[in-house]
C-alpha cells in the first residue's frame, strides 16, 4: 500500500516546491503571474459559492453530453456492426460528425437552440461522441473467428451472438473509447460553456467563470478555476477507470493478476 | 451391420476456382471407431471436420451424420485446435456455455456440467478464468464443453498439437479413458503418428493436391490402452509402418 501512495505524493510534493521555487525567481513585479498556492486557495474560498455552483453547472453539462454520447455511441455501433451494408452507408458520416468544427457549429447553435445548458450539452456529446462509437464498433467486430465458429456449431441464435459472444468481446474496447470520453467530456464541457453558455439567471459554468476572471485579470481565481476544472475531469476518468477494473480484471490480460 | 455414424460418398470440396482441397472422398465411420487423419500440410485434414460438421457445406457429394445432412443433429460435438474459451467466463461458465446456448433446464445444465469436470479431472478449477489455467487445463475444459453435449460423433481438430509431449501423452490416455465410459464415434486430426497410433482404431493418410485418402490402416491393440503399449514391439512397428507410408506423400522436396 505504501509503495502505491508514497510515489505520486513525492512528486506532488517536488512539484509544489518546484512551483514555489520559481514563484520566487520570479521578479517582484512579475510574481502575479504565478500566485502562490496560499493565495489561489484563498482566492478560491473568497468565492466558493460561485465557484461551487460553476463547478455543480460545468459537471452537470459534461456528465449530460457524456450520458448522451455514450448511449448514442452504444446504439448507433450496434446498428455499424449490424451489417456492412449499414457501414458503408453510414461511417463517412459519423466521420464528418466528428469534422465539424465546434467553433462553427457555436453560433449555429445558439440560433437553433439558444444559448444554454442544452447547447453545451450538445457541444460536449459532438466531443465525446467519435471515440466510442469508433472504439465499440471495432470492439463488436472483433469478436475472435474460432469463438464465431463455436456459436456457429453450438446453433446459437443471431440475439444469442450478439449478447453472449460479440458484446462482451467488446467490453475492452468499449471502456478504452469511454476512458477518451471521460477525458473529453469536461473539456467539451468548459469549451461548450466558453462558447455557447450563458451568464444569464447565475448560470455561469467554469467556462465562463474562467473567462470573467480573465477579463478582470483575477489570477489567483483563474488558478483556482482550472485547477477545479482539473479535479472534475480527474473524477470523471476515476470513475470510468473503477468500472472498467470491476468490468474486467477478472479476466482481461490488461489486468495482472492477483 | 449397425448403421453408419457418418457417411461421405464421393464429397469434394473446392474454394472458388482452385484445385478442390478434397477430391473424390468416400468414408465410412461405424459406431466405436476412432478415426485418425493424417497427412502433409494442405491435405484438407480440417476441411473434412468443417464438412461433417456442417461449417462449410460441400461442393458436390452426398455426407450423412447420423442419419441427417451435416449440421442437422445435435448428437455431434467438435472440439476446436485451440481451447476456445470465453475468457470472460470462468471454467464452470465455460463448460456449460453450448447449453445455455440450447436453452436446457438449469438442473440439467448443472448436472451434465459437473459430470463433464469429473471426467476431465479438473472439478477443483471450477471457478478460475482460461487466463489462470495452463495450455492443458485449458484444452481439458473445451474437452468437457464438447462432452456436456452428450455426443455420439466426437470431432477433434488437432486438439493437443500445441501441448509439450508429456503433457499430450497424459491427455491422450485421459481421452481413451473417457471414450471406454462412453461410446462415442471419433474423427481426431493429427500431425503425431504415435498419437494416432495410440488413440486409432483406423488410421488414415491423406495426401495433398488434390486431398485423397492415400492409404487406411487399422489399429488392433485392444481396449483399454495404457502408457504400457507405448513400449510395446507390436505399436512401436505401427508407428514405423505409419510414418514410412506418411514420408511416401509428403512432397517431394519439402524441407522439414
Amino acid at each position: 500500500m505504501i509503495r502505491r501512495i508514497l510515489p505520486p505524493v513525492i512528486t506532488g510534493v517536488l512539484l509544489l516546491l518546484a512551483w514555489l521555487a520559481l514563484h520566487a525567481a520570479l521578479p517582484a513585479s512579475q510574481q502575479f503571474l504565478l500566485p502562490t498556492p496560499v493565495r489561489i486557495l484563498s482566492a478560491a474560498a473568497a468565492r466558493a459559492p460561485e465557484l461551487a455552483s460553476a463547478a455543480a453547472w460545468t459537471a452537470t453539462a459534461a456528465l449530460g453530453g457524456f450520458a448522451l454520447a455514450t448511449t448514442v455511441a452504444i446504439s448507433f455501433s450496434l446498428l455499424l456492426a449490424s451489417s456492412r451494408l449499414v457501414r458503408a452507408a453510414l461511417y463517412p458520416y459519423v466521420m464528418l460528425l466528428q469534422m465539424v468544427p465546434i467553433i462553427i457549429i457555436a453560433p449555429i447553435l445558439i440560433l437553433w437552440v439558444g444559448a444554454g445548458l442544452p447547447s453545451v450539452i450538445i457541444v460536449t456529446f459532438l466531443i465525446s461522441f467519435f471515440p466510442m462509437v469508433v472504439n465499440n464498433t471495432q470492439g463488436l467486430l472483433s469478436a475472435d473467428p474460432n469463438l464465431v465458429d463455436l456459436f456457429r456449431m453450438g446453433k446459437a441464435t443471431p440475439w444469442q451472438q450478439l449478447w453472449l459472444l460479440r458484446v462482451p468481446s467488446a467490453l475492452p474496447y468499449f471502456f478504452t473509447g469511454l476512458r477518451i470520453a471521460a477525458v473529453l467530456a469536461p473539456i467539451g464541457a468548459l469549451t461548450g460553456d466558453y462558447l455557447v453558455g450563458t451568464t444569464s439567471g447565475g448560470n455561469a459554468g467554469l467556462g465562463i467563470t474562467a473567462m470573467i476572471a480573465s477579463t478582470r485579470s483575477e489570477i489567483p481565481a483563474l488558478y483556482a478555476t482550472a485547477f477545479i476544472a482539473c479535479a472534475l475531469g480527474w473524477v470523471f476518468v476515476a470513475t470510468v477507470s473503477a468500472a472498467s477494473w470491476a468490468a474486467l480484471h477478472r479476466w482481461h490480460d490488461s489486468y495482472n493478476q492477483n | 451391420m449397425p448403421s453408419p455414424v457418418a457417411q461421405l460418398k464421393s464429397v469434394t470440396k473446392r474454394f472458388g476456382a482452385a484445385p478442390p482441397v478434397l477430391d473424390d472422398l468416400s468414408l465410412t465411420a461405424n459406431p466405436g471407431d476412432f478415426i485418425s487423419i493424417i497427412g502433409p500440410s494442405g491435405c484438407g485434414k480440417s476441411t473434412l471436420l468443417r464438412l461433417l460438421s456442417g461449417l462449410t457445406p460441400a461442393s458436390s457429394g452426398d455426407i450423412n451424420v447420423l442419419g441427417h445432412p451435416p449440421g442437422e443433429t445435435d448428437r455431434l460435438a467438435y472440439v476446436f485446435q485451440e481451447p476456445t474459451l470465453l475468457p470472460w467466463l470462468d471454467v464452470n461458465g465455460n463448460v456449460e456455455a453450448l447449453l445455455r446456448l440450447r436453452n436446457l433446464p438449469g438442473t440439467e445444465i448443472t448436472t451434465r456440467r459437473e459430470q463433464a469436470l469429473q471426467l476431465v479431472r479438473l472439478t477443483d478449477r471450477a471457478h478460475h478464468y482460461p487466463r489462470q489455467l495452463s495450455g492443458g487445463q485449458k484444452m481439458r475444459v473445451s474437452l468437457a464443453r464438447a462432452l456436456t453435449l452428450q455426443p455420439d460423433l466426437l470431432l477433434l481438430d488437432e486438439p493437443f498439437g500445441a501441448l509439450d509431449e508429456m503433457t499430450r501423452d497424459h491427455l491422450n490416455e485421459e481421452l481413451l479413458t473417457i471414450r471406454d465410459q462412453q461410446n462415442w464415434t471419433a474423427f481426431f486430426v493429427t500431425h503425431s503418428v504415435a498419437e494416432a497410433v495410440f488413440l486409432s482404431t483406423r488410421i488414415l493418410i491423406l495426401a495433398p493436391h488434390p486431398g485423397r485418402i492415400v492409404a487406411e490402416i487399422a489399429v488392433d491393440f485392444s481396449h483399454p490402452r495404457t502408457d504400457e503399449l507405448r513400449r510395446t514391439d507390436a505399436y512401436l512397428r505401427l508407428v514405423a509402418e505409419v510414418s514410412r507410408q506418411l514420408r511416401a506423400v509428403e512432397p517431394a522436396n519439402a524441407t522439414p
